[in-house]
Protein backbone atom coordinates (compact mmCIF):
# COMPACT_ATOMS: atom_id res chain seq x y z
CA UNK A 1 0.00 0.00 0.00
CA UNK A 2 3.19 1.95 0.37
CA UNK A 3 3.29 2.56 -2.85
CA UNK A 4 -0.21 3.69 -4.00
CA UNK A 5 0.31 6.42 -1.26
CA UNK A 6 3.64 7.43 -2.43
CA UNK A 7 2.37 7.60 -6.11
CA UNK A 8 -1.22 9.91 -4.47
CA UNK A 9 1.76 12.12 -2.93
CA UNK A 10 3.89 12.77 -6.49
CA UNK A 11 0.16 13.43 -8.31
CA UNK A 12 -0.41 15.84 -4.54
CA UNK A 13 2.92 17.52 -5.01
CA UNK A 14 3.32 18.01 -8.77
CA UNK A 15 -0.45 19.54 -8.65
CA UNK A 16 1.14 22.26 -6.11
CA UNK A 17 3.42 23.51 -8.31
CA UNK A 18 1.06 23.63 -11.37
CA UNK A 19 -1.56 25.75 -8.71
CA UNK A 20 0.29 28.12 -8.08
CA UNK A 21 2.62 28.65 -11.58
CA UNK A 22 -0.68 28.67 -13.84
CA UNK A 23 -2.11 32.00 -11.81
CA UNK A 24 1.17 33.47 -11.04
CA UNK A 25 -0.18 36.32 -13.30
CA UNK A 26 -3.60 37.54 -13.28
CA UNK A 27 -4.90 41.12 -13.72
CA UNK A 28 -7.10 42.14 -10.42
CA UNK A 29 -10.06 42.37 -12.80
CA UNK A 30 -10.08 38.57 -13.10
CA UNK A 31 -9.57 37.92 -9.65
CA UNK A 32 -13.09 37.39 -9.26
CA UNK A 33 -13.92 35.25 -11.73
CA UNK A 34 -10.76 33.09 -10.96
CA UNK A 35 -12.13 32.68 -7.41
CA UNK A 36 -15.41 31.66 -9.19
CA UNK A 37 -14.51 29.16 -11.53
CA UNK A 38 -11.82 27.61 -9.35
CA UNK A 39 -14.84 27.29 -6.66
CA UNK A 40 -16.79 25.14 -9.53
CA UNK A 41 -13.68 23.11 -10.00
CA UNK A 42 -13.80 21.61 -6.40
CA UNK A 43 -16.95 20.53 -7.08
CA UNK A 44 -15.58 17.69 -8.66
CA UNK A 45 -15.95 16.28 -5.00
CA UNK A 46 -19.06 14.99 -7.05
CA UNK A 47 -17.64 12.22 -7.98
CA UNK A 48 -16.65 11.54 -4.86
CA UNK A 49 -20.01 12.15 -3.38
CA UNK A 50 -21.75 9.59 -6.18
CA UNK A 51 -19.17 6.83 -5.36
CA UNK A 52 -19.52 6.99 -1.40
CA UNK A 53 -23.55 6.89 -2.23
CA UNK A 54 -22.82 3.96 -5.46
CA UNK A 55 -20.89 1.86 -2.73
CA UNK A 56 -23.47 2.73 0.49
CA UNK A 57 -24.25 -0.36 2.12
CA UNK A 58 -26.15 1.04 5.42
CA UNK A 59 -28.67 3.49 5.96
CA UNK A 60 -26.32 5.89 7.39
CA UNK A 61 -23.97 5.77 4.74
CA UNK A 62 -27.27 6.21 1.98
CA UNK A 63 -28.04 9.73 3.88
CA UNK A 64 -24.80 10.95 4.29
CA UNK A 65 -24.21 9.92 0.84
CA UNK A 66 -27.53 11.54 -0.54
CA UNK A 67 -26.68 14.61 1.10
CA UNK A 68 -23.14 14.51 0.07
CA UNK A 69 -24.39 14.30 -3.72
CA UNK A 70 -26.55 17.39 -3.48
CA UNK A 71 -24.08 19.63 -1.79
CA UNK A 72 -21.29 18.88 -4.46
CA UNK A 73 -24.70 19.27 -7.21
CA UNK A 74 -25.00 22.59 -5.85
CA UNK A 75 -21.42 23.42 -6.07
CA UNK A 76 -21.08 22.47 -9.08
CA UNK A 77 -24.11 23.81 -11.09
CA UNK A 78 -24.24 26.80 -9.29
CA UNK A 79 -20.06 27.27 -9.63
CA UNK A 80 -19.99 26.79 -13.59
CA UNK A 81 -23.82 29.12 -14.13
CA UNK A 82 -22.26 31.94 -11.91
CA UNK A 83 -18.79 32.29 -13.23
CA UNK A 84 -20.11 32.24 -16.98
CA UNK A 85 -22.77 35.00 -16.40
CA UNK A 86 -19.46 36.82 -14.76
CA UNK A 87 -17.35 36.36 -17.76
CA UNK A 88 -20.29 37.69 -19.95
CA UNK A 89 -19.69 40.60 -19.32
CA UNK A 90 -16.25 40.90 -19.98
CA UNK A 91 -17.40 39.43 -24.10
CA UNK A 92 -18.21 42.98 -25.29
CA UNK A 93 -14.84 44.11 -24.95
CA UNK A 94 -13.97 44.63 -28.27
CA UNK A 95 -12.17 47.62 -29.25
CA UNK A 96 -15.31 49.94 -31.10
CA UNK A 97 -18.21 47.84 -29.25
CA UNK A 98 -20.39 50.33 -29.12
CA UNK A 99 -23.35 50.80 -26.52
CA UNK A 100 -25.92 48.73 -28.36
CA UNK A 101 -28.30 47.36 -25.91
CA UNK A 102 -29.62 50.19 -23.83
CA UNK A 103 -31.56 47.71 -21.63
CA UNK A 104 -32.78 48.92 -18.87
CA UNK A 105 -32.70 45.98 -16.29
CA UNK A 106 -35.15 45.72 -13.69
CA UNK A 107 -33.38 45.84 -10.35
CA UNK B 1 -9.09 -1.82 -23.08
CA UNK B 2 -10.40 -2.36 -20.09
CA UNK B 3 -13.80 -1.01 -18.33
CA UNK B 4 -11.28 0.99 -15.56
CA UNK B 5 -9.22 2.32 -17.91
CA UNK B 6 -10.90 3.96 -19.89
CA UNK B 7 -12.55 5.38 -17.01
CA UNK B 8 -8.88 6.18 -15.52
CA UNK B 9 -8.37 7.87 -19.05
CA UNK B 10 -10.99 10.26 -19.03
CA UNK B 11 -10.28 11.21 -15.81
CA UNK B 12 -7.47 12.20 -16.76
CA UNK B 13 -9.28 13.69 -19.88
CA UNK B 14 -10.96 16.27 -17.17
CA UNK B 15 -8.08 16.55 -14.49
CA UNK B 16 -6.29 18.50 -18.09
CA UNK B 17 -9.18 20.46 -18.96
CA UNK B 18 -8.80 21.83 -14.98
CA UNK B 19 -5.58 22.96 -15.47
CA UNK B 20 -6.42 24.24 -18.58
CA UNK B 21 -9.21 26.59 -17.42
CA UNK B 22 -7.54 27.85 -15.15
CA UNK B 23 -4.94 28.88 -17.12
CA UNK B 24 -7.62 30.45 -19.56
CA UNK B 25 -9.13 32.54 -16.22
CA UNK B 26 -6.31 34.17 -15.81
CA UNK B 27 -6.61 35.96 -19.35
CA UNK B 28 -9.72 38.41 -20.34
CA UNK B 29 -9.56 37.07 -23.69
CA UNK B 30 -9.81 33.59 -22.81
CA UNK B 31 -11.62 33.52 -19.56
CA UNK B 32 -15.39 32.70 -20.59
CA UNK B 33 -14.01 29.45 -23.00
CA UNK B 34 -11.65 28.09 -19.81
CA UNK B 35 -14.83 27.72 -17.64
CA UNK B 36 -16.81 26.19 -20.76
CA UNK B 37 -13.71 23.62 -21.30
CA UNK B 38 -13.66 22.90 -17.05
CA UNK B 39 -17.80 22.64 -16.86
CA UNK B 40 -17.43 20.18 -20.29
CA UNK B 41 -14.44 18.18 -18.13
CA UNK B 42 -16.88 17.88 -15.17
CA UNK B 43 -19.49 16.84 -17.37
CA UNK B 44 -17.10 13.57 -18.67
CA UNK B 45 -15.93 12.82 -14.85
CA UNK B 46 -19.13 12.34 -13.92
CA UNK B 47 -21.10 10.57 -16.53
CA UNK B 48 -18.04 8.11 -16.44
CA UNK B 49 -18.24 7.91 -12.93
CA UNK B 50 -21.98 6.49 -13.65
CA UNK B 51 -19.99 3.44 -15.61
CA UNK B 52 -17.37 2.74 -12.41
CA UNK B 53 -17.47 -0.44 -10.28
CA UNK B 54 -16.79 0.18 -6.69
CA UNK B 55 -16.07 -3.07 -4.45
CA UNK B 56 -16.08 -4.90 -7.22
CA UNK B 57 -19.91 -4.07 -8.21
CA UNK B 58 -21.54 -1.51 -10.37
CA UNK B 59 -22.73 1.68 -8.77
CA UNK B 60 -25.83 0.99 -6.08
CA UNK B 61 -28.58 3.74 -6.07
CA UNK B 62 -27.80 5.41 -9.35
CA UNK B 63 -31.83 6.27 -8.53
CA UNK B 64 -30.76 8.03 -5.31
CA UNK B 65 -27.93 10.07 -7.09
CA UNK B 66 -30.00 10.53 -9.91
CA UNK B 67 -32.65 12.29 -7.54
CA UNK B 68 -30.03 14.27 -5.26
CA UNK B 69 -28.72 15.65 -8.58
CA UNK B 70 -31.89 16.63 -10.07
CA UNK B 71 -32.53 18.81 -6.23
CA UNK B 72 -29.26 20.17 -6.76
CA UNK B 73 -29.82 21.65 -10.46
CA UNK B 74 -33.03 22.40 -9.87
CA UNK B 75 -31.98 25.01 -6.79
CA UNK B 76 -28.44 26.13 -7.94
CA UNK B 77 -29.42 26.88 -11.67
CA UNK B 78 -32.48 29.61 -10.65
CA UNK B 79 -30.08 30.71 -7.58
CA UNK B 80 -26.97 31.11 -9.67
CA UNK B 81 -28.85 32.82 -12.92
CA UNK B 82 -30.92 35.29 -11.40
CA UNK B 83 -29.69 36.19 -8.35
CA UNK B 84 -28.47 40.43 -9.00
CA UNK B 85 -24.32 41.10 -9.78
CA UNK B 86 -23.67 43.09 -6.35
CA UNK B 87 -24.97 40.01 -4.63
CA UNK B 88 -22.79 38.02 -6.43
CA UNK B 89 -19.60 37.74 -3.51
CA UNK B 90 -21.82 36.39 -1.20
CA UNK B 91 -23.16 33.21 -3.99
CA UNK B 92 -19.85 32.63 -4.08
CA UNK B 93 -19.05 32.27 -0.58
CA UNK B 94 -22.18 29.87 -0.36
CA UNK B 95 -21.54 27.59 -3.22
CA UNK B 96 -18.14 27.21 -2.03
CA UNK B 97 -19.51 26.65 1.20
CA UNK B 98 -21.64 23.50 0.56
CA UNK B 99 -18.68 21.89 -1.73
CA UNK B 100 -16.50 21.85 1.66
CA UNK B 101 -20.19 20.64 2.88
CA UNK B 102 -19.82 17.65 0.32
CA UNK B 103 -16.07 16.77 1.19
CA UNK B 104 -16.83 16.63 4.39
CA UNK B 105 -19.90 14.15 4.28
CA UNK B 106 -17.68 12.44 1.73
CA UNK B 107 -14.74 11.87 4.41
CA UNK B 108 -17.36 10.75 7.06
CA UNK B 109 -18.82 8.16 5.10
CA UNK B 110 -16.27 7.19 3.56
CA UNK B 111 -15.08 6.37 7.51
CA UNK B 112 -18.31 4.97 8.26
CA UNK B 113 -17.71 2.70 4.74
CA UNK B 114 -14.10 1.04 6.01
CA UNK B 115 -14.47 1.02 9.68
CA UNK B 116 -15.16 -2.32 10.03
CA UNK B 117 -11.90 -3.12 7.40
CA UNK B 118 -9.17 -1.43 10.12
CA UNK B 119 -7.88 0.82 7.62
CA UNK B 120 -4.09 2.10 8.31
CA UNK B 121 -3.40 4.84 9.95
CA UNK B 122 -2.96 7.13 7.42
CA UNK B 123 -6.19 6.27 5.58
CA UNK B 124 -7.93 7.52 9.02
CA UNK B 125 -5.93 10.75 8.64
CA UNK B 126 -7.11 11.60 5.51
CA UNK B 127 -10.74 11.13 6.33
CA UNK B 128 -10.41 13.64 9.49
CA UNK B 129 -8.50 16.39 7.77
CA UNK B 130 -11.03 15.93 4.99
CA UNK B 131 -14.10 16.36 7.83
CA UNK B 132 -11.85 19.09 9.50
CA UNK B 133 -11.41 21.16 6.98
CA UNK B 134 -14.49 20.69 4.80
CA UNK B 135 -16.48 21.57 7.93
CA UNK B 136 -14.22 24.46 8.85
CA UNK B 137 -14.96 25.80 5.18
CA UNK B 138 -18.80 25.10 5.45
CA UNK B 139 -19.14 27.10 8.69
CA UNK B 140 -17.05 29.71 7.71
CA UNK B 141 -18.50 30.28 4.99
CA UNK B 142 -22.31 30.55 6.04
CA UNK B 143 -20.58 33.46 8.05
CA UNK B 144 -19.11 34.79 5.38
CA UNK B 145 -22.10 34.55 3.62
CA UNK B 146 -24.55 36.10 6.31
CA UNK B 147 -21.77 38.54 6.63
CA UNK B 148 -22.18 40.01 2.90
CA UNK B 149 -26.09 39.76 2.87
CA UNK B 150 -26.45 41.57 6.14
CA UNK B 151 -28.15 38.87 7.92
CA UNK B 152 -25.67 39.64 10.77
CA UNK B 153 -23.80 42.77 11.01
CA UNK B 154 -20.39 43.29 8.32
CA UNK B 155 -17.98 44.23 10.66
CA UNK B 156 -15.86 42.01 12.90
CA UNK B 157 -17.17 40.05 15.74
CA UNK B 158 -14.55 40.82 19.00
CA UNK B 159 -14.80 39.83 22.45
CA UNK B 160 -12.12 39.59 25.05
CA UNK B 161 -10.06 36.11 24.85
CA UNK B 162 -11.06 35.96 21.28
CA UNK B 163 -7.58 34.53 19.70
CA UNK B 164 -6.63 32.53 22.88
CA UNK B 165 -10.32 30.64 22.61
CA UNK B 166 -9.98 30.04 18.53
CA UNK B 167 -6.16 29.04 19.36
CA UNK B 168 -7.68 26.33 22.14
CA UNK B 169 -10.55 25.27 19.41
CA UNK B 170 -7.55 24.50 17.02
CA UNK B 171 -6.12 22.21 19.57
CA UNK B 172 -8.77 20.58 20.84
CA UNK B 173 -9.41 19.71 16.96
CA UNK B 174 -5.68 18.49 16.61
CA UNK B 175 -5.99 16.37 19.98
CA UNK B 176 -9.20 14.84 18.88
CA UNK B 177 -7.74 13.69 15.88
CA UNK B 178 -4.65 12.31 17.26
CA UNK B 179 -6.83 10.17 19.66
CA UNK B 180 -9.46 9.09 16.96
CA UNK B 181 -5.95 7.81 15.09
CA UNK B 182 -5.42 5.52 18.10
CA UNK B 183 -9.07 4.42 18.84
CA UNK B 184 -10.99 4.68 15.73
CA UNK B 185 -14.36 5.74 17.42
CA UNK B 186 -16.82 6.67 15.40
CA UNK B 187 -18.67 8.77 18.09
CA UNK B 188 -15.95 10.73 18.90
CA UNK B 189 -15.42 11.51 14.88
CA UNK B 190 -18.97 13.40 15.30
CA UNK B 191 -17.72 15.54 18.29
CA UNK B 192 -14.46 16.46 16.09
CA UNK B 193 -17.35 17.21 13.44
CA UNK B 194 -19.12 19.43 15.70
CA UNK B 195 -15.87 21.51 16.76
CA UNK B 196 -14.92 22.07 13.46
CA UNK B 197 -18.20 23.86 12.79
CA UNK B 198 -17.37 26.22 15.77
CA UNK B 199 -13.78 26.24 14.70
CA UNK B 200 -15.01 27.71 11.36
CA UNK B 201 -17.38 30.21 12.37
CA UNK B 202 -14.97 31.11 15.58
CA UNK B 203 -12.29 32.11 12.48
CA UNK B 204 -14.59 34.05 10.58
CA UNK B 205 -16.56 36.41 12.95
CA UNK B 206 -13.44 38.56 13.82
CA UNK B 207 -12.91 38.93 10.14
CA UNK B 208 -15.04 41.47 8.33
CA UNK B 209 -16.12 44.13 6.20
CA UNK B 210 -13.60 45.11 3.41
CA UNK B 211 -11.66 41.80 4.54
CA UNK B 212 -15.13 38.99 3.91
CA UNK B 213 -13.86 38.97 0.14
CA UNK B 214 -10.40 37.71 1.11
CA UNK B 215 -11.34 35.35 3.38
CA UNK B 216 -13.93 33.37 0.65
CA UNK B 217 -10.50 33.14 -0.95
CA UNK B 218 -9.06 31.17 1.47
CA UNK B 219 -12.08 29.11 2.57
CA UNK B 220 -12.25 28.20 -1.34
CA UNK B 221 -8.44 27.04 -0.97
CA UNK B 222 -9.69 24.99 1.96
CA UNK B 223 -12.45 23.44 0.23
CA UNK B 224 -9.96 22.25 -2.30
CA UNK B 225 -7.77 21.06 0.19
CA UNK B 226 -10.94 19.01 1.73
CA UNK B 227 -11.34 17.55 -1.78
CA UNK B 228 -7.89 16.77 -2.23
CA UNK B 229 -7.94 14.55 0.96
CA UNK B 230 -11.58 13.01 -0.06
CA UNK B 231 -9.38 11.45 -3.13
CA UNK B 232 -6.68 10.14 -0.74
CA UNK B 233 -9.48 7.92 0.89
CA UNK B 234 -11.08 7.35 -2.11
CA UNK B 235 -8.26 6.88 -4.47
CA UNK B 236 -9.01 8.87 -7.05
CA UNK B 237 -6.18 10.58 -8.87
CA UNK B 238 -9.61 12.94 -10.17
CA UNK B 239 -10.17 14.60 -6.91
CA UNK B 240 -6.02 15.05 -5.49
CA UNK B 241 -5.34 16.58 -8.59
CA UNK B 242 -8.30 18.96 -8.59
CA UNK B 243 -8.21 19.88 -5.01
CA UNK B 244 -4.81 20.31 -4.99
CA UNK B 245 -4.96 22.43 -7.79
CA UNK B 246 -7.89 24.72 -5.77
CA UNK B 247 -6.03 24.65 -3.30
CA UNK B 248 -2.30 25.96 -4.07
CA UNK B 249 -4.06 28.39 -6.10
CA UNK B 250 -6.45 29.71 -4.05
CA UNK B 251 -4.10 30.22 -0.85
CA UNK B 252 -1.87 32.31 -4.16
CA UNK B 253 -4.92 34.35 -5.25
CA UNK B 254 -5.62 34.75 -1.51
CA UNK B 255 -2.07 36.32 -1.08
CA UNK B 256 -2.50 38.14 -4.21
CA UNK B 257 -5.97 40.17 -2.68
CA UNK B 258 -4.35 41.50 0.41
CA UNK B 259 -1.37 42.80 -1.30
CA UNK B 260 -3.86 44.41 -3.83
CA UNK B 261 -5.25 46.21 0.11
CA UNK B 262 -1.85 46.77 0.90
CA UNK B 263 -2.00 44.58 3.61
CA UNK B 264 -0.49 41.06 4.81
CA UNK B 265 -2.83 37.66 5.12
CA UNK B 266 -1.82 37.14 8.60
CA UNK B 267 -3.31 41.74 9.33
CA UNK B 268 -6.25 40.43 7.04
CA UNK B 269 -7.20 37.20 9.21
CA UNK B 270 -6.05 38.02 12.81
CA UNK B 271 -6.15 41.84 13.28
CA UNK B 272 -10.03 42.16 13.44
CA UNK B 273 -9.78 45.08 10.83
CA UNK B 274 -12.01 47.77 11.26
CA UNK B 275 -14.20 47.05 14.10
CA UNK B 276 -13.33 50.35 16.01
CA UNK B 277 -15.18 52.93 13.93
CA UNK B 278 -13.01 55.67 14.38
CA UNK B 279 -15.37 58.27 11.90
CA UNK B 280 -17.77 60.16 13.78
CA UNK B 281 -20.22 60.83 11.06
CA UNK B 282 -20.66 64.31 11.49
CA UNK B 283 -20.78 67.06 9.02
CA UNK B 284 -18.75 69.57 11.50
CA UNK B 285 -15.93 68.68 13.12
CA UNK B 286 -14.29 69.70 16.41
CA UNK B 287 -11.83 71.78 15.11
CA UNK B 288 -14.37 73.29 13.47
CA UNK B 289 -13.94 72.41 10.03
CA UNK B 290 -16.97 71.19 8.20
CA UNK B 291 -18.18 69.80 4.96
CA UNK B 292 -19.56 71.61 1.72
CA UNK B 293 -22.62 70.10 0.67
CA UNK B 294 -23.93 71.93 -3.00
CA UNK B 295 -26.96 70.54 -5.17
CA UNK B 296 -27.01 68.43 -8.36
CA UNK B 297 -27.24 71.19 -10.14
CA UNK B 298 -24.20 72.91 -8.72
CA UNK B 299 -22.23 69.92 -10.15
CA UNK B 300 -24.42 69.37 -13.60
CA UNK B 301 -23.03 72.95 -14.56
CA UNK B 302 -19.85 72.30 -13.47
CA UNK B 303 -19.45 69.25 -15.79
CA UNK B 304 -20.70 71.71 -18.63
CA UNK B 305 -17.58 73.60 -17.82
CA UNK B 306 -15.19 71.11 -17.59
CA UNK B 307 -12.81 69.19 -20.43
CA UNK B 308 -11.87 65.95 -18.04
CA UNK B 309 -14.09 64.55 -16.01
CA UNK B 310 -13.08 61.20 -14.19
CA UNK B 311 -15.75 58.98 -12.19
CA UNK B 312 -14.68 57.12 -9.43
CA UNK B 313 -17.10 54.42 -8.38
CA UNK B 314 -17.23 52.39 -5.52
CA UNK B 315 -19.91 49.97 -4.07
CA UNK B 316 -22.73 52.51 -3.18
CA UNK B 317 -23.12 52.87 -7.19
CA UNK B 318 -24.02 49.20 -7.61
CA UNK B 319 -26.03 49.35 -4.28
CA UNK B 320 -27.96 52.22 -5.99
CA UNK B 321 -28.18 50.39 -9.53
CA UNK B 322 -26.70 53.70 -10.25
CA UNK B 323 -24.63 52.56 -13.07
CA UNK B 324 -26.89 52.63 -16.08
CA UNK B 325 -27.91 56.10 -15.18
CA UNK B 326 -23.61 56.94 -15.16
CA UNK B 327 -23.08 55.61 -18.50
CA UNK B 328 -25.48 57.91 -19.42
CA UNK B 329 -24.27 60.68 -18.07
CA UNK B 330 -20.82 59.52 -19.33
CA UNK B 331 -22.16 59.42 -22.83
CA UNK B 332 -23.81 62.73 -22.61
CA UNK B 333 -20.85 64.36 -21.43
CA UNK B 334 -18.47 62.76 -24.75
CA UNK B 335 -21.08 63.92 -26.75
CA UNK B 336 -20.73 67.38 -25.42
CA UNK B 337 -16.77 66.95 -26.05
CA UNK B 338 -15.80 66.38 -22.81
CA UNK B 339 -13.80 63.51 -21.87
CA UNK B 340 -15.09 60.59 -19.65
CA UNK B 341 -12.89 58.48 -17.44
CA UNK B 342 -13.48 55.40 -14.58
CA UNK B 343 -10.85 55.16 -12.75
CA UNK B 344 -11.27 51.18 -11.19
CA UNK B 345 -9.81 50.29 -7.47
CA UNK B 346 -9.09 47.03 -7.66
CA UNK B 347 -10.46 46.27 -4.39
CA UNK B 348 -13.07 48.44 -5.29
CA UNK B 349 -17.16 46.75 -4.73
CA UNK B 350 -17.00 43.73 -2.94
CA UNK B 351 -14.32 41.61 -4.38
CA UNK B 352 -11.41 42.67 -6.53
CA UNK B 353 -13.08 43.24 -10.35
CA UNK B 354 -16.26 43.35 -8.83
CA UNK B 355 -16.45 46.74 -10.02
CA UNK B 356 -15.46 46.13 -13.89
CA UNK B 357 -18.09 43.11 -14.06
CA UNK B 358 -20.93 45.73 -12.82
CA UNK B 359 -19.85 48.33 -15.55
CA UNK B 360 -19.57 46.16 -18.10
CA UNK B 361 -22.81 44.62 -17.80
CA UNK B 362 -24.01 48.66 -18.13
CA UNK B 363 -22.10 48.70 -21.65
CA UNK B 364 -19.65 51.04 -20.10
CA UNK B 365 -17.23 50.55 -23.38
CA UNK B 366 -13.94 48.95 -21.84
CA UNK B 367 -11.71 51.21 -22.96
CA UNK B 368 -13.64 53.90 -20.37
CA UNK B 369 -12.20 51.86 -17.55
CA UNK B 370 -8.80 52.62 -16.19
CA UNK B 371 -6.75 50.76 -13.82
CA UNK B 372 -5.63 52.77 -10.67
CA UNK B 373 -2.13 53.41 -12.27
CA UNK B 374 -3.22 55.39 -14.92
CA UNK B 375 -6.19 56.82 -13.24
CA UNK B 376 -3.53 58.86 -10.86
CA UNK B 377 -1.69 60.60 -13.86
CA UNK B 378 -4.79 61.07 -15.59
CA UNK B 379 -6.69 62.58 -12.54
CA UNK B 380 -3.47 65.05 -12.41
CA UNK B 381 -4.97 66.76 -15.59
CA UNK B 382 -8.69 66.25 -14.56
CA UNK B 383 -11.31 68.86 -13.42
CA UNK B 384 -13.63 66.85 -11.94
CA UNK B 385 -13.63 63.88 -10.02
CA UNK B 386 -16.68 62.44 -9.22
CA UNK B 387 -16.77 59.94 -6.38
CA UNK B 388 -19.91 57.67 -6.51
CA UNK B 389 -20.56 55.32 -3.53
CA UNK B 390 -16.90 55.32 -2.66
CA UNK B 391 -15.07 56.10 0.26
CA UNK B 392 -12.24 53.85 1.87
CA UNK B 393 -10.42 53.96 -1.82
CA UNK B 394 -9.87 57.48 -1.91
CA UNK B 395 -8.92 57.86 1.74
CA UNK B 396 -6.30 59.83 1.98
CA UNK B 397 -5.21 58.77 5.52
CA UNK B 398 -3.55 55.61 3.94
CA UNK B 399 -0.93 57.83 2.02
CA UNK B 400 -0.27 60.24 5.16
CA UNK B 401 -1.25 58.77 8.49
CA UNK B 402 0.44 56.00 9.79
CA UNK B 403 -1.79 55.58 12.88
CA UNK B 404 -4.68 54.74 10.03
CA UNK B 405 -5.51 51.53 10.01
CA UNK B 406 -5.89 51.17 5.99
CA UNK B 407 -2.13 52.77 6.07
CA UNK B 408 -0.36 51.33 2.51
CA UNK B 409 -3.29 50.75 1.12
CA UNK B 410 -2.84 51.88 -2.81
CA UNK B 411 -5.60 54.70 -3.46
CA UNK B 412 -6.79 56.56 -5.95
CA UNK B 413 -5.80 59.90 -5.70
CA UNK B 414 -9.45 61.66 -5.94
CA UNK B 415 -7.56 64.85 -4.11
CA UNK B 416 -5.47 65.59 -7.94
CA UNK B 417 -8.16 66.68 -9.35
CA UNK B 418 -9.14 70.70 -9.67
CA UNK B 419 -12.75 69.58 -8.20
CA UNK B 420 -13.49 66.32 -5.92
CA UNK B 421 -17.15 65.76 -5.60
CA UNK B 422 -18.82 63.41 -3.51
CA UNK B 423 -21.87 61.95 -4.26
CA UNK B 424 -23.07 60.17 -0.53
CA UNK B 425 -25.81 58.71 0.96
CA UNK B 426 -25.01 60.07 4.61
CA UNK B 427 -21.98 60.93 6.16
CA UNK B 428 -21.96 57.22 7.35
CA UNK B 429 -18.03 56.08 6.87
CA UNK B 430 -17.42 53.02 4.64
CA UNK B 431 -16.68 49.33 4.63
CA UNK B 432 -13.63 50.00 6.53
CA UNK B 433 -15.26 52.18 9.17
CA UNK B 434 -12.98 55.26 9.12
CA UNK B 435 -12.95 58.82 8.67
CA UNK B 436 -12.25 60.72 5.27
CA UNK B 437 -10.09 63.44 5.59
CA UNK B 438 -11.00 64.37 1.36
CA UNK B 439 -14.85 65.05 2.95
CA UNK B 440 -13.44 68.16 4.77
CA UNK B 441 -11.04 69.32 1.83
CA UNK B 442 -11.96 72.84 0.39
CA UNK B 443 -12.31 71.62 -2.97
CA UNK B 444 -14.47 68.90 -1.75
CA UNK B 445 -18.44 69.11 -2.31
CA UNK B 446 -21.12 67.03 -0.95
CA UNK B 447 -24.13 65.40 -2.76
CA UNK B 448 -26.55 63.83 -0.33
CA UNK B 449 -28.90 61.33 -0.95
CA UNK B 450 -29.46 58.48 -3.29
CA UNK B 451 -26.43 58.08 -6.15
CA UNK B 452 -29.13 56.96 -8.95
CA UNK B 453 -31.63 59.88 -8.02
CA UNK B 454 -28.45 62.68 -7.70
CA UNK B 455 -27.12 61.18 -11.03
CA UNK B 456 -30.06 61.62 -13.32
CA UNK B 457 -30.67 65.58 -11.81
CA UNK B 458 -27.20 65.66 -12.87
CA UNK B 459 -27.84 64.49 -16.41
CA UNK B 460 -30.59 66.77 -16.46
CA UNK B 461 -28.85 69.99 -16.10
CA UNK B 462 -25.75 68.33 -18.30
CA UNK B 463 -28.77 67.86 -20.64
CA UNK B 464 -29.40 71.55 -20.45
CA UNK B 465 -27.04 73.31 -20.10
Amino acid sequence: MGNVLLQYATVLVLSIFVGIEIIAKVPSILHTPLMSGSNAIHGVILVGSMLVLGSANTNLEEVLGFLAVILATLNVVGGFVVTDRMLEMFKAKSPKAPAKKTDEVAQ
Amino acid sequence: MSRETLIDLLYLFSATTFVLALKGLGSPKRARMGNGVAALGMLVAIVATFFKYVDGHALHHVGLILLAMAIGVIVAVPTARFVKMTAMPQLVAIFNGVGGGAAALVSITEFVHIKATHPATYVTLEVLLGVLIGTVSFSGSAIAFAKLQELMTGRPVTYPGQQVLNGIFGLGAVVLIVIILSTNSTPLLWVLLGLAFILGIAFVLPIGGADVPVLISLLNSFTGLAVAASGFTLGSNLLIVAGTLVGASGILLTRLMSKAMGRSLANVLFSAFGSNVTASGDTERADGRSVRSGTPEDVGVLLNYSSRVVVIPGYGLAVAQAQHVVRELAEELEKKGIEVFFAIHPVAGRMPGHMNVLLAEANVPYEQLVEMDEANSELQTADVALVVGANDTVNPAAKDDKSSPIYGMPIINADLAENVIFLKRSMRPGFAGIENELLYNPKTMLVFGDAKDTLTKILATVKNG
